[in-house]
């Protein structure tokens, strides 16, 4: 038997690699009837070095920011074949390639109404090039373009908000997830590949080298960036809020420690306190805490 | 069926006679006439075609690489900096090896802004590994896209086309027209199957990352396509003959009073039609002059230029582009082509015309043969405004 | 002409990371185990297999050894041990 069909084993993601998790998860819960169109990325580069891929379904790349765009291509295609019904179509890039230099090419793809999933896998920095500072890195995080100093407690600006982004596109399905609650993730992958239209998956997903944790701790890590209410679980349907995970909150702190690239704000209790409030924003604004 | 129609409208006609599964564009001028009627014959039932509305060029390319991936064939058209920023994809799908046909409706790059046609946005993209063909009227121009997607497809091929036609000039102009039948244009060129294709039926990746160790042979094999396609080509233009009754001979170059000729002109595209009247008028006068006329410039078709100027004395480049700090583009290479050979013109001047838009008159032409003494010049601006240049700033 | 271009899925043999481990690699115990999959839906390399109870097992051939199915296994029935451990066989 063989190991995972549709994502198989011989890649050469890191040991412990948060997306390499995801996206075996997201192509097994699509299942075999699906084609993948990826951006430039991690993922691309460590599950398709030729001669190898590791994708059992069809899988294209071309570039950097266009996944979107070249899915939005393939998905017309099948229309015009009659295949369309038959097929899933989903586009998947990093945090980089689609909230920075791809937010166009996704625009597009929401506006233009294409019956596509689109998958963002969020490891909150540009991973591949060597840990530099996205549209999608958390505030005061330090990274290689970012970094923490004399005068800088890291990156400067808070998360952009690209659900939301999404959200405002009127698109059928919005949903954030994490790869610390596996079976949740593919639920919500399920969900969206049985709706029409354009859908925007966001998954939280460890990089154990550039947010600096053992590759054994992503569960711990991955959990508590949800139970903080830093990274919150939530899906819109239509546009109105139809589920979120209910935590019973954890001090952000507790994230931060467990992480080299938070260090630097560990005595820094004014910071902390920025961050809370992040925190305690998203608790409020999406009804997160579980009332015990 | 003969027609008096504006080349954009007669571009629509056979893009639709060749039945893409996809069409996607942006909006740029001199190229919109041709998509806003593709986009009409959609909306009229008359072509049945996925027609994607993207927000800029650069997605126009990529619908098309992914259509094309996806197995059907595609349509894309453009100019200028529409082109420039399509210009990534543009590599991506010579890379991938993806049969797209492209119209470039020639157009001037920024800065300063401009919307008149030279040649500098298609010529700037001749490394991208897309056949280059520049057509000199409108009849061309629609024969050339039928030719197109023959070559592309060709599964000796596999590559894409880039049909060069200049902006305004062909794009806007009205001339009569043959448009091709379907029932001939169906004989000509075959449904189109692809060789690889995305299909869950037999899953491939494709796209991968290639290494040290395999990129060299993806461009190797570009290359020899290349250079073999050059023999194809007069092969398809024998069956486009056949059907249609238009001979191109062998598609690469075309050979206008340069057997006996003294001075010849090389050129390429729409030019070439004035430097043609200019030849009958100075052959009238018992005045030994050609022209020599680039059909495609990519590949560059090297053996056929030294075979047609061996024994001219003296050629003049007229190039539409510049190379800025260079030697002019088409220059380049009709000199590559003598390098080294025991015959070729003593005098090989080049000649820079028409950027912008400026006007390429009769006279123009004139001055192209006045200047091409035994004096050689290198990119030699012809219609220069020395009023207009200063040594220093100033307002 | 053609060179590298496309990759069939089912001629790809992968590289064998395996060889990545370097200090512990998971063992599975068979005993508590309640086959909630975990295991199998957590390794980012997708070579956990088994479908009933106590009948998981992982291919040493490609396990990079990151420990994560030891960590999400609710019943403790996975245990990173030293690679040059005899407990099962690689």
């Amino acid at each position: 038997m063989e190991n995972s069909p549709l994502f198989k084993s011989g890649h050469t993601a890191c040991a412990g690699c948060g997306q390499a998790i995801a996206a075996r998860l997201v192509i097994e819960a699509a299942g075999a009837n699906t084609i993948v169109v990826n951006n430039t990325g991690c993922l691309e580069v460590f599950s398709t070095k030729y001669p190898d891929t590791a994708w059992g379904v069809p899988w294209i790349h071309s570039l950097f920011e266009n996944s979107a765009a070249v899915a939005s291509g393939v998905e017309a295609a099948l229309i015009y074949l009659g295949k369309k019904n038959a097929t899933n179509v989903i586009a998947q890039g990093g945090d980089g390639s689609t909230g920075d230099i791809g937010l166009q090419a996704l625009s597009g793809m929401l506006e233009r109404g294409h019956d596509i999933l689109y998958v963002c896998y969020d490891n909150e920095a540009y991973m591949n090039t060597g840990v530099q500072r996205s549209g999608l890195t958390p505030f005061d995080t330090n990274t290689t373009t970012s970094p923490a100093g004399a005068q800088s407690s890291g990156n400067i600006r808070p998360k952009k908000p690209v659900p939301e982004i999404c959200l405002a596109h009127g698109i059928p399905y919005v949903a954030t997830a994490s790869v610390g609650f596996p079976q949740d993730l593919s639920r919500k992958v399920k969900k969206a590949i049985s709706i029409k239209g354009p859908k925007y998956i966001q998954i939280h997903a460890s990089c154990p080298l550039g947010w600096r944790h053992e590759s054994n701790q992503m569960l711990p890590v991955a959990k508590l960036a949800v139970e903080t209410g830093l990274y919150p679980l939530f899906e819109y349907e239509n546009g109105v809020l139809a589920g979120r995970k209910q935590i019973i909150p954890k001090p952000v702190e507790e994230y931060l420690k467990t992480q080299g690239r938070f260090k630097h704000l560990l005595n820094n209790p004014e910071e902390i306190k920025k961050i809370q409030e992040i925190a305690d924003n998203n608790i409020k604004k999406y009804n997160l805490k579980l009332e015990s | 069926m003969k027609e008096f129609v504006e080349g954009s409208h007669a571009i629509a006609e056979i893009i639709k006679a060749t039945q893409p599964g996809v069409i996607s564009a942006y909006p740029i001028t001199p190229q919109t006439h041709i998509v806003e009627d593709l986009a009409q014959m959609v909306a009229n039932k008359e072509l049945n075609s996925q027609f994607v509305n993207v927000e800029s060029e650069h997605s126009a390319a990529s619908v098309v690489l992914g259509g094309s991936a996806a197995g059907v064939r595609v349509y894309t058209a453009t100019s200028s900096q529409g082109l420039f920023y399509m210009q990534e994809v543009v590599f991506n799908i010579a890379g991938m090896r993806l049969p797209v046909v492209m119209t470039c409706a020639n157009r001037a790059i920024s800065a300063p802004i401009n919307i008149w046609n030279d040649q500098q946005d298609s010529i700037s993209l001749r490394d991208a590994g897309w056949f280059q063909v520049y057509a000199e009227d409108n009849q061309e121009a629609v024969d050339f896209h039928l030719i197109a997607y023959r070559l592309a497809e060709d599964k000796r091929v596999m590559l894409p086309v880039m049909v060069c036609m200049d902006g305004f000039i062909l794009t806007h102009g009205m001339e009569t027209v043959d448009i091709p039948e379907q029932e001939k244009v169906n004989k000509f060129l075959p449904a189109y199957k692809p060789l690889y294709k995305l299909d869950t039926a037999e899953p491939i990746s494709m796209g991968l990352l290639a290494d040290p160790d395999y990129y060299m042979e993806t461009r190797f094999a570009i290359q020899e396509t290349m250079k073999e396609s050059i023999g194809y080509l007069s092969g398809i233009s024998k069956e486009f003959n056949a059907v249609f009754g238009r001979d191109y001979k062998d598609l690469l170059v075309e050979e206008y009073q340069t057997k006996d000729a003294e001075k010849v002109i090389v050129a390429m595209g729409s030019v070439c039609g004035t430097i043609k009247e200019v030849v009958d008028e100075q052959r009238a006068k018992g005045k030994k002059v050609g022209l020599l006329r680039i059909i495609t410039y990519r590949p560059f078709p090297y053996a056929r230029v030294y075979e047609a100027l061996k024994n001219v004395p003296k050629v003049a480049v007229l190039d539409k582009a510049v190379s800025l700090g260079a030697y002019a583009p088409i220059a380049v290479e009709i000199k590559a082509a003598f390098y080294g050979k025991k015959k070729g013109p003593k005098v090989a001047s080049s000649f820079v015309a028409g950027l912008g838009g400026r006007d390429i008159t009769l006279e123009s032409i004139h001055e192209v043969f006045r200047r091409l003494t035994v004096k050689e010049v290198n990119s030699d601006f012809i219609d220069l405004k020395p009023e207009l240049l200063k040594e220093e700033y100033g307002e | 002409m053609f060179g590298p271009l496309t990759v069939n899925p089912a001629k790809s043999k992968g590289s064998k990371t395996g060889s990545w481990r370097t200090l512990l690699r998971p063992h599975y115990l068979h005993k508590n185990c309640i086959a909630c999959r975990m295991c199998l839906m957590i390794c980012p390399e997708g070579c956990v297999r088994g479908k009933e109870k106590n009948t998981f097992s992982v291919d040493y051939t490609y396990c990079k050894g990151c420990g994560l199915c030891a960590d999400i296994c609710p019943k403790k029935d996975i245990e990173m041990v030293p690679e040059e451990s005899k407990e099962e066989g690689k």
